[in-house]
């Protein structure tokens, strides 16, 4: 009773989506394997015939500036992405998410892309990189296709990337000047890693006023939430105690806490919501100045 | 893309192995290139023990798969000594003795032992190879930087402030080239040559190269490989067994169940309620009893031959805490029903006291269960031998496994051989059977070496944990503090079988009114049967739950009373000349009040805060949400078995022809230090240097019974034991070299390892010799019997010893969030004297930051008989981010009949933590915690409503 049959090293984005078309099904796409050997280990995973690994692919490793936007593989771990000039200047709410998850060791095999494909709500690379307006590369064995990153998510647990496809990277748009943002999280004292909430927030200034902001929110729904109307109401207005508290109460109507058993009640995660859209807010105000 | 072969270069060797599909780099390195030093501790990437270095990067080898390590370099614990050391020891006859190996440790390496960072060990390569990395990365690391590098990298001996000086010293010594600092830490007060001292153990060097040898090392030839079928229902009957598919399963070697025990199908510590295996039409109690037991040729294949078996249960209905399980309609759990024993303290009258007080206040605490999170989970294999049964086990009483393993073989205990192994931590949880009699009956039925290895999840639903307690407290003062009555009244749930349920909640029991003097005391505990997991002994043994619901009534009467909290506790304090609530007179060894006294001192001194501020919230400047306060507590702890017992332990002491003494005890050595402590002892006794003394324990056919390592009982029994046979060699040397230099007795010297007599001196060799050649033996068994105790309920000292100890924890509260930390503890205990400074201070660290863990981390919870918490990933220990800054007090007021005054060390440390830590979350945000742990949810509602409580 292996946890797996064949274990098979590609060398390119298309040897991987090839094989994962024509293995033996199931095949699935191992990159750090954080999430998905300890799934498989406790058999909370169908058993998978085929592991495809993507950590020999260059492509997916790649960190580095496109254009106008910031390209992060999918298979960068996060360790990676803590230590970069880079992504610290132009993703600086990633930068800091990807450093809370687990210890070093964890940090060195997980990937941005797997905790991205993981698709839960709540998962704080993810989160951290929603409020940056990241397109997600995907490939399959026809086509490659840019997304926006909201659209990879079907419902927890689940994406929208279909069996032989596999993420590529993301693309961040650099930073321009009067750009910031931040990341926040609490988490529980007891029991598992995940956060009770967390939050990431983007923001562009115009002197005192708020001209554009993103605010991204887990676990608020069934996939990594991005609160819209918060955002809409926040642009336009000055940055003040006042509008911050007007902001606070449009994400307590616009957000869906749920109860987790053992974990935290939804009026907990209202009354966090509040401290940390506060938090990460104001960070990422202040950093933009 | 697919690979039929790998190659890899460990440790700077090559090779190039089949690949195995399923398999992880922990798995690869452990079991096919023998290099065990690399530990599993979790197999869910939580505990970090796996640890090794890949291109550079520390990986979890775990949850690595090993196909990746294709084309990598790899360095594992065994390939950091600058000189190699002998190949990773792999001898299965191993037997429990250690020998050092000298030279080319690593920086890391060597300040890991002599800092005494080295406890159990079982973390320990983890804990190297994640500092080597980051000193790699970063020479010159700050505290922080080491805590953010060691995050997820679990300590359950948890000594990581001493871990975290260790990092710093060896930084060091890389950066400056100079030798390894030693650690900072006073000797005792004790004038001895070696005991009081600071000595390092003498299994540290092993186990930080690698080649300390721990159960799951060890590999036979022809070995099978055991799994069991639990019921995984908490209370049923079964109705039907079908083994016929695991049978005919590949690699099925053989698969038993209660028909087949040859013996007795029944286990237990004090009670024999515990079935080996619960067979048709009887009663399964809660979820991991077993119903049968497979061997197979691999471990996988005896997991997946478990899967295959198919069990019909009647389920009946689940008695899932204690209150239900005295309730009138309740199912009986066993035929005597479903309570194990009403425990009652009875001195004076309450009543009459609570007629005379000022005040009577009452409050109900309840605390969950815990599981002990030893790093390394249960291990067993049984090796038969001709007519005998070989036990290779780390457990905590090798003799009482030999009985119960015999018992269940119908044979003589004579056949059974119990050959105990390095523990990777057990904490009281390593006492009762885990593998040993199903590896055993495995063993027995195919004739060959079976190893049954629990995996995290099963060791989180099997073994017994910490009794999970409701503690009602009704205390009467008068205005001025002095307590006049107490009445307590406990229900301990002692899950399915009664382990040594009675025991803990007896100490629960007597404990309950704290370490005060209260002339009228009525304490009842009822001890329970549920359809949880059993509860039995774990470090703090009962008294853990009791003072924390004491030590917080106390803080409650202080403040109703508008007294100082402090000197309350001071005024009641017991003291030499006054009654513990079960009439025992303190006679001597009471060092309660100073350690009160310096705790309190050392508080306002650290804080620079007056008494009364100590006590009072302070807002963080610059951060208002964040709110600080200092809280209290005390305990005591009774040393040694106690109660009527005969608390014995044998100890035997040789002199070899090489010169070397090596004594020998059955006790275990759990990681908490009781080899170096026996070695100093001889040492002592003997005038030679520690080096001089080999210690070999835990082998029932070698070594002479020492009694159960539990019950803080160890230092001083077996300590005990091994003075008095040593100086009974001593004697006898003495006497055979005074016959034959004609010399009086006091003129032959013992001196830095030789013997002096009529200007000649004898080196141990020659000793040997002369001892040889006047045909004495120069061997000692001696066999101690502590002081006669007497049974609770009759007049007399119920215990030989008590240690005491008094803390304070600073805690800031995020009153946004909830959340607690806990910045401070100042710990003074009162271990009577530190024959071992440096096996103390990873006591008083562990043992405080186990506290801290017991306060806002750990909470094994059921429901309904299901495990909740049933992976490492659920149940969650202290890492180093959780560890405060700890300030240790060691006070020493000697127990005249403990060796060198000691008494014991291993529980007192934790007991006062996690009241002192509510009890400052009360004085910083006003909030009563009468539950643990800490709910942070609940803290933020409660400090909202301002209601002063929280569930
Ligand atoms: C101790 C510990 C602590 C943790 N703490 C946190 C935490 O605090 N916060 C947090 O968010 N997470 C945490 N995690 C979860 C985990 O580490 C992350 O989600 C991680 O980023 C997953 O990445 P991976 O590369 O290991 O994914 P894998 O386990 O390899 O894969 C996860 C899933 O994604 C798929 N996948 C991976 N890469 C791709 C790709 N390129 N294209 C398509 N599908 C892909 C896999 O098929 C699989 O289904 C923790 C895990 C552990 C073990
Ligand atoms: S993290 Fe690998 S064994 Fe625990
Ligand atoms: S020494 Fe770390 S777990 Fe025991």
């Amino acid at each position: 009773m292996s946890l797996w049959k064949e274990y098979l090293h590609p060398k390119t984005v298309q040897e991987a989506v090839e094989a994962l078309a024509s293995s033996p099904a199931p095949a699935i796409p191992i990159a750090g394997g954080t999430d998905l050997m300890l799934d498989l280990q406790q058999g909370n995973h169908t058993p998978v015939h085929t592991l495809v690994d993507l950590t020999g692919i260059l492509e997916l490793h790649a960190l580095e500036i496109r254009g106008e936007k910031l390209f992060i593989g999918a298979g960068v771990p996060h360790n990676r992405i803590v230590e970069s000039a880079l992504v610290r200047e132009h993703a600086t709410s990633l930068v800091e998410s990807c450093g809370l998850i687990g210890g070093p060791q964890v940090r060195n095999s997980a990937t941005l892309g797997g905790n991205v494909a993981h698709a839960l709500p709540a998962a704080d690379g993810t989160i951290g990189l929603l409020a940056l307006d990241a397109e997600a590369e995907v490939a399959s064995p026809s086509s490659r296709r840019l997304l926006p990153l909201h659209e990879l998510f079907a419902g927890p647990g689940k994406s929208t990337l279909a069996a032989d496809e596999i993420l590529v990277g993301f693309y961040v748009p650099l930073r321009k000047p009067r750009q910031a943002s931040a990341f926040c999280r609490v988490m529980r004292a007891q029991g598992i890693a995940l956060p009770i909430l967390n939050l990431a927030a983007w923001v562009e200034r115009d002197d005192e006023v708020i001209r554009a902001t993103r605010i991204a929110v887990g676990p608020a729904g069934p996939t990594p939430f991005r609160a819209l109307e918060t955002g809409k109401f926040l642009t336009g207005k000055a940055f003040s105690e006042e509008t911050i508290a007007g902001a606070q109460e449009v994400l307590l109507s616009e957000a869906k806490f749920r109860t987790s058993p053992a974990r935290a009640t939804a009026e907990y995660r209202r009354e966090l919501v509040v401290v940390l859209l506060k938090n990460a807010f104001s960070a990422a105000w202040e950093r933009a100045k | 893309m697919k690979k039929t072969q790998l190659s890899l270069t460990v440790n700077g060797n090559t090779h190039t192995l089949a690949s195995i599909p399923g398999e992880t780099l922990a798995d690869l390195l452990r079991k096919r290139l023998h290099l065990t030093g690399t530990k599993i501790g979790c197999n869910e990437a939580e505990c970090g023990a796996c640890t090794v270095i890949m291109d550079g990067e520390p990986v979890l080898s775990c949850s690595t798969p090993a196909e990746r390590a294709d084309g990598k370099t790899i360095l594992t614990i065994e390939g950091l000594a600058k000189t190699p050391l002998a190949p990773a020891g792999h001898s299965p006859h191993f037997q429990g003795k250690w020998e050092e190996t000298e030279g080319g440790l690593h920086p890391l390496q060597e300040a890991f032992v002599s800092h005494g960072a080295v406890q159990c060990g079982f973390c320990i390569p983890g804990q190297i190879m994640t500092s080597y990395a980051l000193l790699e990365k970063n020479p010159n690391p700050t505290s922080d930087d080491i805590r953010h590098a060691l995050k997820d990298t679990i300590c359950r001996c948890a000594g990581y402030p001493t871990i975290e000086n260790a990092i710093l010293a060896a930084a060091e010594s890389l950066r400056t080239g100079q030798p390894v600092e030693g650690p900072d830490i006073p000797d005792s007060a004790l004038e001895g040559q070696t005991v009081g001292k600071l000595k390092v153990r003498p299994d540290g060097v092993e186990k930080v190269t690698g080649h300390a040898i721990y159960t799951d090392d060890l590999i036979f030839d022809n070995m099978l490989f055991a799994a069991v079928k639990r019921a995984g229902v908490p209370h049923a009957f079964v109705r039907k067994i079908d083994v016929e598919k695991a049978r005919s399963a590949p690699g099925v070697v053989s698969v038993l169940t209660a028909e087949d025990v040859p013996g007795e199908n029944i286990h237990g510590l004090v009670t024999l309620d515990w079935p080996v295996m619960v067979g048709i039409d009887e009663r399964v109690r809660y979820v991991g009893d077993a119903i049968a037991i497979v061997a197979a040729e691999s471990q996988e294949a005896a997991k997946a031959a478990v899967e295959l078996i198919e069990v019909e249960f009647d389920l009946q209905p689940v008695v899932g805490n204690a209150v239900q399980a005295r309730e009138e309609g309740q199912p009986q759990i066993h035929e005597k029903g479903n309570l194990l024993k009403h425990i009652k303290v009875r001195k004076g009258d309450p009543e009459i006291g609570f007629a005379e007080a000022d005040i009577v206040l009452e409050h109900t605490f309840h605390t969950p269960a815990h599981d002990h999170l030893f790093i390394e989970p249960e291990c067993s294999i049984a090796v038969p031998e001709g007519e005998r049964m070989l036990i290779y086990v780390g457990s905590q009483i090798p003799y009482q496994d030999r009985t119960q393993v015999a018992r269940a073989l119908g044979w003589d205990e004579g056949r059974v051989r119990i050959l105990g192994q390095l523990m990777g931590g057990g904490f009281g949880g390593k006492e009762d059977i885990a593998g040993q009699i199903h590896a055993a009956l495995l063993a027995n039925a195919t004739g060959r070496p079976v190893k049954l290895l629990f995996d995290r999840h099963e060791s989180l639903l099997v073994h017994p944990k910490r009794h999970a307690t409701q503690i009602k407290v009704k205390i009467g003062a008068k205005k001025d503090g002095t307590l006049v009555a107490a009445k307590t009244e406990l229900y301990g749930d002692t899950g399915a079988y009664a382990s040594l349920g009675e025991k803990v909640l007896t100490r629960a029991t007597t404990h309950s009114a704290g370490p005060y003097i209260i002339p009228h005391v009525h304490a009842d505990c009822y001890a329970m049967y549920t359809n949880n997991p059993p509860a039995g002994a774990f470090r703090g043994f009962g008294v853990l739950q009791s003072a924390f619901a004491i030590e917080t009534v106390l803080d409650m009467l202080a403040e109703k009373l508008g007294l100082d909290r402090i000197e309350l506790r001071r005024k009641n304090a017991l003291r030499v000349g006054t009654e513990t609530s079960t009439g025992q007179v303190m006679r001597e060894s009471v060092g309660l009040v100073e350690c009160i006294d310096k705790v309190s001192g050392t508080m306002c001194q650290v804080s620079g805060l007056s008494r009364d501020e100590l006590f009072q919230a302070r807002r963080v400047p610059d951060a208002e949400h964040l709110v600080r306060a200092w809280g209290f507590a005390s305990g005591f702890k009774n040393t040694g078995l106690g109660g009527g017992a005969d608390d014995c332990a044998g100890a035997e002491v040789e002199l070899y022809e090489d010169g070397l003494f090596e004594v020998r005890s059955s006790s275990a050595e759990l990681g908490q230090g009781l080899v170096t402590v026996m070695r100093m002892i001889v040492a002592e006794e003997l005038s030679v240097p520690a080096e001089q003394v080999k210690v070999l324990v835990m082998d029932t056919d070698l070594t002479p019974n020492g009694g159960p390592t539990t019950a803080s009982r160890q230092t001083y029994v077996t300590g005990n034991a091994s003075r008095l046979a040593a100086k009974t060699l001593r004697e006898a040397i003495t006497a055979t070299l005074a016959e034959k230099y004609d010399q009086a007795p006091d003129k032959i010297r013992f001196e830095d390892g030789n013997v002096r007599v009529n200007g000649h001196s004898l080196t141990m060799q020659e000793v040997y010799s002369e001892m040889k050649a006047a045909g004495k033996d120069p061997r000692v068994l001696y066999d101690y019997h502590a002081p006669a105790t007497t049974p609770l309920g009759t007049p007399g000292d119920m215990h030989v010893a008590f240690s005491f100890a008094s803390q304070a924890a600073e805690v800031e509260v995020n009153t946004l969030t909830g959340e607690v930390k806990v910045l401070r503890v100042i710990a003074a205990n009162d271990v009577g004297h530190a024959i071992n400074p440096l096996g103390l201070r990873g006591q008083i660290e562990g043992g405080v930051v186990m506290g801290v863990g017991h306060a806002l981390l750990e909470n094994f919870i059921t429901k309904d008989g299901m495990v909740v918490t049933d992976r490492m990933s659920r149940y969650r220990v202290p890492s180093i981010v959780h560890t405060p800054e700890i300030i240790p007090i060691v006070v020493e007021d000697p127990a005249s009949d403990g060796p060198y005054g000691a008494k014991g060390v291993g529980e007192i440390v934790l007991i006062p933590t996690p009241p002192a830590i509510t009890n400052a979350i009360y004085n910083a945000v006003g909030v009563r915690f009468d539950t643990l742990p800490v709910d942070q949810e609940k803290l933020l509602w409660a400090m909202r409503n301002s209601s002063g409580s929280a569930g």
